[in-house]
């Protein structure tokens, strides 16, 4: 079959970033490729890239702009799934409705009770401009995006102790690894490209891999030590790690001289942190902390790689510092192959950072409470003096728990489905209920969506222009490759026209400017506020994608950070304490609860459910071991009850060795059993980050019957 | 350059570094040698054969794809010979395959003149079409067993070794491990097999629905049950 045309772009799942080739015929993508010559992934996909890209066709997509039939009132707000509770109305009419609706709640209660949700899915020129639209409009810092739910505990903790938050290195510079620390991170499921280099660099580099991880991931076949720490015990164990390559000498004085601070205070922190404590906190044989230490720390090019095993916690800063501080301690950060390395979850959640979705900055990471930044951007976007709000604004976490009379009355929700992500669903269920306004912005109505007032069909990102910011901080080029299914029009077109109705009703003497016609025009606008997006031009990101910071239109950008110094200067260390996770196992709720992704499916679910995807995995199901499957008398398939103190769910269950006994993993796709109904929301102090990694279960034998909307499980034979 | 090697390739003079096959070195003189199962990111096993080359003194046809360069070699790569043994390669793939979704492999018939019924007595290879899962299809009457799929399946890639050669000689076929359809397999489906077979013996479903004649419209009103036929519910 032969194509009418193939489209080079980037793929809208993980924060790898892969290349893909669409092959349309029709209109219909009906294959997807990759270059074999492409930087980031040498032509391999996963099965999202490859074949995930269907829901785009999907049958419950909705492309036309929909309003409530029935006005929904704060505490009596309930969620429309079907279209019947939903007028179709032009866009003119959608927009208008919301502009009045907005700005009449801004007139009325001013900047505080504004917030909004951009998107790591989206573009970094439909995250630049609805921030700009919140900030310059409404006055207004409630402004932030799943990354709080992700790696807030990572990014403060990096800006705490360097002074930047990216992954310090190049994924496929992981060959250049000798040794490489791998924690809080399922890579073969949810950076599938990174573990193939992973993998390679093992099994052809002679690279070794320590997997610290609770869960019996796959990535263990390949380690030469697996510590199988409790959930929530990282402190201990990473700090253990530094108090033997303290005890032994084989910290790196000349690295710690010259470009740290702060030593001597940390060593003294460290002194308590004896194998023998961190065995008796994690459950890690003192032997392998041992081994580990010196491994890592012996290592030429040593580095770390992390997920949100690590940040989601409510120490998630200090698990993110105690992994920081190993890197100082040994120098192991600023070489090829030696680094830091957060691994980013979404498509764009390092651009939807950089481009300013964030409650503290503005785009650049540009602290709103600093008064020059301000009047830089005040200047930039034709806002008078003082104009633009100093203070911080709420956190996704906060904004929920601040919806209320005196709080927060308007959401507008780009893509994001808090509904699914948040934790303790039923107490964001309640939240959402009261709320004056909300405007949902997507492709499908989902659990969120459903409680909206409006509803604005988006494109996908196959029927739209842009750039996504990878997780190793490369700016890549996102391409239209069909026209718009239906009335839906581009984020960045929505946000536009949007912003052009509230500025005129709120009789603003300058504009802030909206009238872009190309995308590649906000990034230019972005750029020259920003200074590591200065040198991105379209143009010069045709083929290949730039790693930033580029700093002029010159700059060939950056593969690997800090050869110098860090942005903050010298690298801080920061003195720890172990504390113990907010809520631990007791006899009622005996165990371990912890949450993350399977391979087939993205997140809250919005996209991969509705595509072909679920066919692979169409169910939620708890993972349990063996020992502890016995003791409750269940079998593999059985339906179980799962409570915590919050809400319970009934779903199958999969008795499997990849969980170790005591802890318990379910994945959050499925709203049929919400694992975040379980979950905890109490949040680290520091970044705001919710503890989805541990909150305590109990867990009995159900009925078949009890399985809110059971499907035929599907057959599996991959671990 | 001291350590380079020089040798000739169709009377042209060439020098590259050792360690070069025969092929790399005569596509750096704009020399084009073809290949089958040859890929570029994919490791080279000299199993289709039509890469040979005549190289003087050795005793056999020599496989370009692997074989590396040594000094003073001379090569010539289109010699009557290395014609013959292609054509009869290529004769013998069109008596067992269905080719007609390799167009390149149609080219080649083409280009070298081949008797498409050179074996009239051989048995086509006619396994059905394996339609066990929502993602891609295998169509093995396509298969030619250039082994790319086995490879990025395994250390070329992915790592997942999901599937490998069964049976010998004329019943190889690839296939799972105790013919297990593919969802109970380690297949995650990454589709590398798909994204390297070069004849559309692999395709994407979509693919394969679009070209059995169903409109787009009726592909993705497809429910789970009849996106995936053959595949085994519980």
């Amino acid at each position: 079959m032969q194509p009418d045309h193939v489209t080079l772009t980037t793929c809208p799942y993980c924060g790898v970033g892969c290349n893909l080739e669409l092959h349309v015929r029709n209109n219909f993508i009906y294959r997807v490729t990759s270059p074999f010559d492409s930087v980031v992934n040498h032509g391999n996909l996963c099965v999202k890239g490859r074949f995930g890209y269907d829901f785009i066709y999907s049958p419950k997509r909705v492309t036309t702009p929909l309003i409530r039939k029935d006005q929904q009132k704060p505490g009596r707000r309930h969620q429309a799934f079907g279209l019947d509770q939903w007028r179709e109305v032009s866009w003119e009419e959608a927009l208008e409705f919301t502009a009045n609706r907005l700005t009449e709640i801004y007139q009325r209660h001013g900047s505080h009770a504004m917030s909004v949700y951009c998107c790591a899915k989206a573009t970094n020129e439909d995250n630049y401009l609805l921030q700009k639209m919140f900030r310059t409009l409404f006055r207004t810092n409630n402004i932030d995006h799943c990354t709080r739910l992700c790696h807030a505990g990572s990014v403060v903790a990096l800006q705490m102790a360097i002074g930047s938050s990216a992954m310090s290195n190049t994924a496929a510079e992981v060959i250049h690894n000798d040794v490489f620390i791998l924690t809080g991170s399922n890579v073969t499921e949810n950076h599938p490209i990174i573990a193939l280099q992973m993998k390679a660099a093992i099994e052809k580099y002679g690279a070794k891999l320590i997997v610290v991880d609770p869960r019996r991931i796959e990535m263990v076949n390949y380690a030469t030590l697996w510590l199988a720490q409790k959930p929530g015990t990282d402190v201990a164990v990473f700090s253990a790690m530094a108090h033997v390559i303290l005890k032994e000498g084989l910290h790196n004085r000349k690295f710690i001289e010259e470009r740290t601070e702060n030593f001597e205070e940390f060593v003294a922190s460290m002194e308590k942190f004896t194998p023998e404590y961190a065995e008796h906190i994690s459950g890690v044989d003192r032997q392998l902390i041992i081994q580990a230490a010196r491994m890592y720390a012996q290592a030429k090019n040593g580095a770390i790689y992390w997920a949100l095993g690590i940040p989601e916690h409510s120490h998630g800063t200090d698990n993110a510092l105690s992994l920081i501080n190993l890197a100082l301690l040994t120098g192991h950060i600023g070489r090829l192959g030696t680094g830091l390395n957060p691994l980013r979850g979404q498509n764009n959640v390092q651009g939807a950072s950089d481009s300013g979705a964030m409650p503290w900055h503005y785009p650049g990471y540009q602290p709103v409470d600093d008064e020059q930044i301000a009047q830089k951007f005040e200047k930039a976007w034709n806002i008078e003096p003082g104009g633009l709000n100093r203070k911080r604004g709420l956190t996704t976490t906060e904004i929920i728990g601040s919806i209320g009379p005196n709080g927060v009355r308007a959401l507008y929700i780009m893509g994001e489905n808090p509904m699914m992500s948040e934790p303790n669903l039923n107490h964001t269920r309640h939240q959402m209920e009261q709320l004056e306004f909300l405007v949902a912005q997507d492709l499908f109505i989902n659990e969120s969506g459903a409680f909206a007032d409006v509803f604005l069909p988006a494109t996908s990102w196959a029927e739209k222009d842009g750039t996504f910011t990878n997780t190793d901080r490369r700016v890549q080029r996102v391409r239209q490759t069909i026209p718009p299914i239906g009335q839906s029009r581009p984020d960045w077109e929505i946000i536009c026209d949007l912003a052009k109705r509230i500025e005129k009703r709120l009789n603003r003497p300058y504009t802030a400017y909206w009238d872009y016609t190309h995308p590649s025009e906000v990034m230019e606008e972005m750029g020259r506020l920003v200074p590591d997006y200065a040198g991105i031009r379209y143009e010069r990101i045709e083929k290949v994608g730039l790693q930033t910071p580029v700093w002029d239109v010159n700059h060939p950008g950056t593969t690997y950070l800090f050869s110098e110094d860090f942005p903050r200067g010298r690298g801080k260390f920061h003195p720890l304490e172990y504390k113990p996770s907010a809520e631990m196992p007791d006899e009622v709720y005996p165990f371990i609860l912890t949450t993350g992704r399977v391979l087939e499916h993205w997140h809250g679910g919005t996209l991969t459910r509705n595509s072909w995807l679920d066919d692979l995995y169409p169910e939620a199901l708890i993972e349990i071991n063996f020992l502890d499957a016995q003791k409750l008398g269940i079998e593999n398939g059985n339906a179980v009850r799962v409570s915590s103190r919050r809400g319970t769910i009934v779903l199958r269950c999969k008795v499997t060795e990849k969980t170790t006994p005591g802890v318990v993993f379910i994945p959050f796709h499925f709203a049929e059993a919400a694992a975040n109904i379980l979950t905890n929301d109490v949040i680290d102090p520091q970044a705001k980050i919710p503890e989805y990694k541990v909150s305590a279960v109990q867990i009995s034998p159900a009925q078949e019957g009890e399985i809110y909307k059971p499907v035929l499980s599907q057959k599996r034979g991959r671990y | 350059m001291t350590n380079q090697i020089t040798l000739t390739i169709d009377e042209k003079e060439i020098l590259v570094p050792p360690g070069t096959t025969i092929l790399k070195a005569a596509q750096s003189v704009g020399i084009n040698i073809p290949t089958i199962c040859y890929h570029d990111y994919c490791t080279a096993n000299a199993l289709c054969r039509i890469c040979v080359v005549e190289v003087e003194g050795a005793r056999t046809l020599v496989p370009a794809c692997v074989a590396q360069v040594s000094n003073n070699m001379r090569v010539r790569t289109n010699s009557e010979r290395v014609i013959r043994a292609r054509r009869t390669i290529l004769e013998m793939l069109a008596s067992s395959v269905d080719l007609s979704d390799a167009p390149d492999i149609l080219a080649m018939l083409q280009e070298y003149q081949v008797d498409t019924n050179r074996f009239p007595e051989a048995e086509e290879r006619k396994p059905s079409v394996i339609d066990d899962n929502p993602m891609y299809i295998r169509d093995y009457a396509k298969c030619i067993l250039c082994w790319r799929c086995v490879q990025v399946c395994a250390t070329d890639a992915q790592y997942t070794f999901a599937i490998n050669f069964s049976g010998r000689g004329y019943e190889t076929q690839i296939g799972t491990f105790y013919d297990k359809p593919i969802p109970e397999t380690t297949c995650v489906f990454c589709g590398q097999c798909v994204g390297v077979c070069p004849t559309g013996a692999l395709k994407p479903k979509k693919q394969w629905l679009l070209e059995q004649g169903l409109p787009p419209a009726e592909i993705v009103q497809l429910t789970r049950f009849n996106r995936s036929a053959n595949s085994r519910c519980r």
